[in-house]
């Protein structure tokens, strides 16, 4: 029973990494970078959605909606005037960039909202659902369901919408993508925004989770959510969604077992075996050059 | 004609499939020292997908392949080159940023070395053997007529060059067998008709054999003095540059129905 | 028909041109900068950065070795940089009786040196089967996994000998007793024995070691296999060997480097090696420029200064910091300067 509890509470961890790791891989499907700014643009939604609780009282519902909001436009600003410009640059230019940009919005927050920790407001009910024995907390079922909705939706958008058939040709091939009309630059814009606004999702689920507030919020788990997606085969969704589960069932089920002190590198040690079987990934596709 | 021993390179049945397609089928070669053979066919034929079977990039499905009379079953695209196959790239692929005269050297990688400790150190084996690096790069650099790009960095070379670049880079591991793809490819009239001539020498002075993919006719015939015809990954024909001119079934396969 | 060239000439030729001027640019620095420690004339704070400064110049030219010239994105090393660290610590530690500062020092980095090297090659069988942004991830998962490993650690030693534990620290300790890693706590009571001079000789070993494997044969084998790898394995070239040994060298560097650094504090917490760390080293390489030994020289101390020299801008330096790296990015990137910078240099060839 205590292991029933302890899988689902990873289950609600792995959610909020599969959110983010959502933009993760998205990105990375679309404009081939790796976005290391991902994680700051969590901590800017947890900050918007912070003080429009706390300061501003506005009710739950449009205090998300207000986060959405600014890592939507935020994501978006960012990549017409940091990544935009480096389309044709190296991808290791684009890295030191995005790590730029990193440390410019951690140090932006630091200076706007100081670096002491601000106490988050639990937001969802403590409640606990309980049968047989298993109690599970709302919070963490809300988390679940977010998480599979975002991915319901997401997955409806990418195949049965025009904009989701672009971005796929998009993410196969830019130069025929270009000929055939798309405007890949709208496309790449569009990404970034959908990643950014699940950033937001993302950040008011691991604050209602985890409820401190500081800068520095961002980089663990985001580091955490693009291992996830590296595991699931980074490009694709399915994986992004299975790789952020794994990752969270793992370092929940290694720290209530194992060691609490070790569940890093438990983690960090999985993903390596597993690259190196599948070494693009759980659902990576294989590529092989040729000669 | 010298009297002909053990072939080389003797290849039997070979073949491959990728996924259900058959690529290569039932192919039998053989390579005699110092000859010039050429491997001709339509485009998509197999005849470069014959040469990574002969370099190990491909592990054939069926048949094998004889080097120097021993059998290549289980070795790797390195221990190839090393037991003496060299080639060249259809899609050239020099060392970009290197000069030209460094992709000359790494070639000599397995033939003079010296260990990593007394390059470090600069141990006196260290320049012993760098200077032989050198001289003999250089001289290969003469031989394809490219001694005046020695400091060139590869990647800015003109293309024709670059093709000689990637033979003399070849030989540099000092081979038995040269494997050419395409080596005349994107050259001018003139240029190939350079380009023979360096052949032919190479092969003389080195006295080593070579298989060249080609579909320039005038080099084919010009240098060839044997001809295999590929057709949709099987034999068509083989013979001396005449006889597969005057051959109806190439024709047929050239032209088409 | 060979001509002899002056030793000017050979100094400047081709060849050897970057090796002169990082030379000259590291003997340069050091005399003026001992110059002016001896005659005092240099701020507390300023001669506090000079160890440092050195450590991770060292560590920046392993990388590039790494990064630039063997062409593998890496993000741990700053975990190659911890266990060189607190190696070197313990060794320090267990000898300081016995042993005088400066052959301990030499002892230490040794040993922080090789023990990396080694830990580097057990790691690389692994990492180096992946390519591309999977061997980078691999490589920061490597980093984290060996901070985390370190933070878990007990080493102590007294009358009956030396004791190590992990996870839980379970041992008593006799009085007299001293712990040399304590877990999350970190190396405590270290003595301090690294120095500047010591800092740049490790520097010029580094050089020495980096430029003379890029001028041989594993050095051509390594770029080789860098521009193209199906060439370089036609070739003869085993790309796991080379691959292995730029890898190797490279934490080999950071190992010492990071044996330097952990005896230059008294006090040292394995999170300090973290993945930031690691990404500050690949920003000093890669402004400098992927390969260039010289660009990784000077960006390292200019980077490196940076945000002490903003220490007047308060709050706002780190901030600037990025936005001086975004900007750089953006500059060197683009696509008009680049084309007039070209078209200026053939200029000034011709």
């Amino acid at each position: 029973m205590r292991f029933l509890s302890n899988f689902v509470n990873g289950l609600g961890l792995g959610s909020v990494y599969a959110i983010i790791a959502l933009g993760y891989t998205m990105v990375y499907g679309i404009a081939k970078m790796l976005n290391f700014a991902h994680g700051d643009v969590i901590m800017v939604g947890a900050y918007v959605a912070f003080f429009a609780l706390t300061r501003f009282h506005v009710p739950l519902i449009p205090g998300i909606l207000a986060a959405v909001i600014c890592c939507t436009v935020l994501g978006v600003v960012i990549e017409r005037l940091a990544y935009k410009p480096l389309r044709q640059a190296s991808s290791l230019s684009v890295l030191i960039t995005a790590i730029g940009v990193s440390y410019f919005l951690q140090n932006s927050a630091q200076l706007l909202w100081s670096a002491s920790p601000k106490m988050f407001p639990s937001i969802i009910s403590t409640g606990a659902l309980e049968f047989g024995g298993l109690s599970i907390s709302y919070l963490t079922l809300i988390t679940i369901a977010t998480c599979l909705v975002v991915m319901v939706c997401l997955t409806l958008f990418i195949n049965k919408t025009k904009t989701g058939s672009a971005m796929r040709a998009c993410s196969e091939d830019k130069g025929a993508a270009t000929l055939m009309g798309i405007n890949v630059n709208k496309i790449i814009s569009i990404t970034f925004a959908i990643g950014s606004g699940l950033a937001a999702i993302a950040s008011v689920l691991l604050c209602a989770n985890y409820p401190t507030v500081t800068p520095t919020l961002g980089s663990m788990p985001g580091i955490k959510a693009f291992t996830a997606a590296v595991f699931g085969g980074i490009g694709s969704i399915p994986g992004a969604l299975l790789g952020g589960l794994l990752l969270g069932i793992i370092e929940i089920l290694s720290k209530a077992y194992i060691s609490t002190n070790l569940s890093d590198v438990i983690v960090f040690g999985v993903l390596i075996v597993i690259l190196l079987v599948k070494p693009t990934g759980l659902l990576g596709k294989n590529i092989r050059e040729k000669v | 004609m010298s009297e002909k021993k053990t072939p080389v390179l003797e290849v039997k049945e070979l073949g491959i499939d990728f996924g259900g397609l058959t690529a290569v089928n039932d192919l039998d070669l053989a390579i005699y020292n110092e000859e010039i053979v050429g491997l001709i066919g339509p485009n998509g034929a197999g005849k470069t997908t014959v040469f990574n079977l002969l370099t190990k990039v491909y592990t054939p499905t069926r048949g094998s392949i004889f080097f120097d009379g021993k059998d290549t079953a289980g070795k790797t695209v390195v221990d190839i080159n090393k037991a003496g196959i060299a080639r060249t790239f259809q899609n050239i692929r020099l060392f970009d940023n290197l000069t030209v005269l460094d992709n000359v050297k790494t070639g000599y990688h397995n033939n003079i070395k010296y260990s990593p400790v007394s390059a470090v150190f600069r141990l006196p084996g260290y320049y012993a053997k760098e200077r032989e690096i050198e001289g003999k790069s250089r001289e290969l650099l003469e031989i394809m007529e490219l001694g005046q790009y020695a400091d060139v960095t590869a990647g800015n070379l003109p293309y024709g060059a670059q093709r000689r670049l990637e033979i003399a880079r070849a030989m540099a591991t000092e081979p038995k067998l040269l494997l050419l793809d395409e080596p005349a490819a994107g050259m001018n009239p003139q240029e190939t008709e350079d380009l023979m001539r360096m052949i032919r020498f190479v092969r003389d002075h080195f006295k080593i054999a070579i298989l060249l993919i080609e579909h320039d006719m005038q080099l084919v015939m010009g240098i060839c003095e044997r001809i295999y015809v590929l057709n949709y990954g099987m034999l068509l024909a083989q013979g001396l540059p005449a006889e597969i001119q005057a051959n109806p079934e190439v024709i047929k396969a050239y032209l088409g129905d | 028909m060979k001509e002899k060239k002056s030793i000017f000439g050979i100094l400047m030729d081709n060849r050897h041109r970057s090796r002169t001027i990082s030379y000259t640019m590291v003997a340069v620095a050091y005399i003026v900068l001992e110059i002016l420690l001896k005659t005092g004339n240099l701020s507390s704070l300023f001669t506090g950065l000079l160890v440092p400064a050195t450590c991770y110049l060292v560590a920046a030219i392993g990388l590039n070795l790494n990064v630039g010239v063997s062409g593998e994105l890496n993000l741990g090393q700053a975990g190659f940089m911890a266990v060189g660290a607190f190696s070197g610590v313990c060794v320090s530690g267990l000898l300081k009786a016995s042993v005088p500062a400066i052959p301990r020092l030499i002892l230490a980095i040794i040993v922080g040196m090789l023990l990396t090297a080694f830990v580097g090659f057990l790691i690389g069988i692994p990492v180096l089967k992946l390519q591309g942004d999977y061997l980078a991830i691999v490589t920061l998962a490597f980093g984290q996994i060996v901070m985390n490993l370190i933070m878990n650690l007990y080493v102590a030693f007294d009358s009956t000998g030396l004791k190590v534990a992990f996870v839980e620290n379970n041992f008593e300790l006799q009085p007299g007793g001293k712990y040399l890693i304590n877990g999350p706590m970190g190396a405590t009571g270290t003595e301090r024995i690294a120095n500047f001079t010591a800092g740049t000789i490790l520097v010029v070993f580094a050089l020495i070691v980096v430029y003379n494997l890029i001028y041989s044969r594993n050095g051509r084998a390594i770029m080789a296999a860098r521009d193209n790898r199906i060439a370089a394995e036609s070739i003869g070239i085993n790309i796991a060997k080379t691959k292995m040994m730029a890898f190797v060298v490279s934490a080999a560097l950071a190992g010492a480097a990071g044996a330097l650094y952990g005896l230059n504090y008294s006090t040292m917490v394995a999170s300090k090696f973290d993945y930031n760390t690691s990404i500050l080293i690949l920003v000093y390489v890669v402004l400098g420029g992927l390969g260039n030994i010289n660009g990784t020289l000077i960006s390292t101390v200019v980077l490196f200064l940076l945000p002490q020299l903003l220490r007047g801008l308060q709050d706002y330096r780190m901030l600037i910091y990025a936005v001086i790296l975004i900007v750089i990015m953006l500059v060197t990137n683009n696509e008009f300067l680049r084309t007039k910078a070209s078209a200026f240099r053939r200029k000034k060839k011709a």
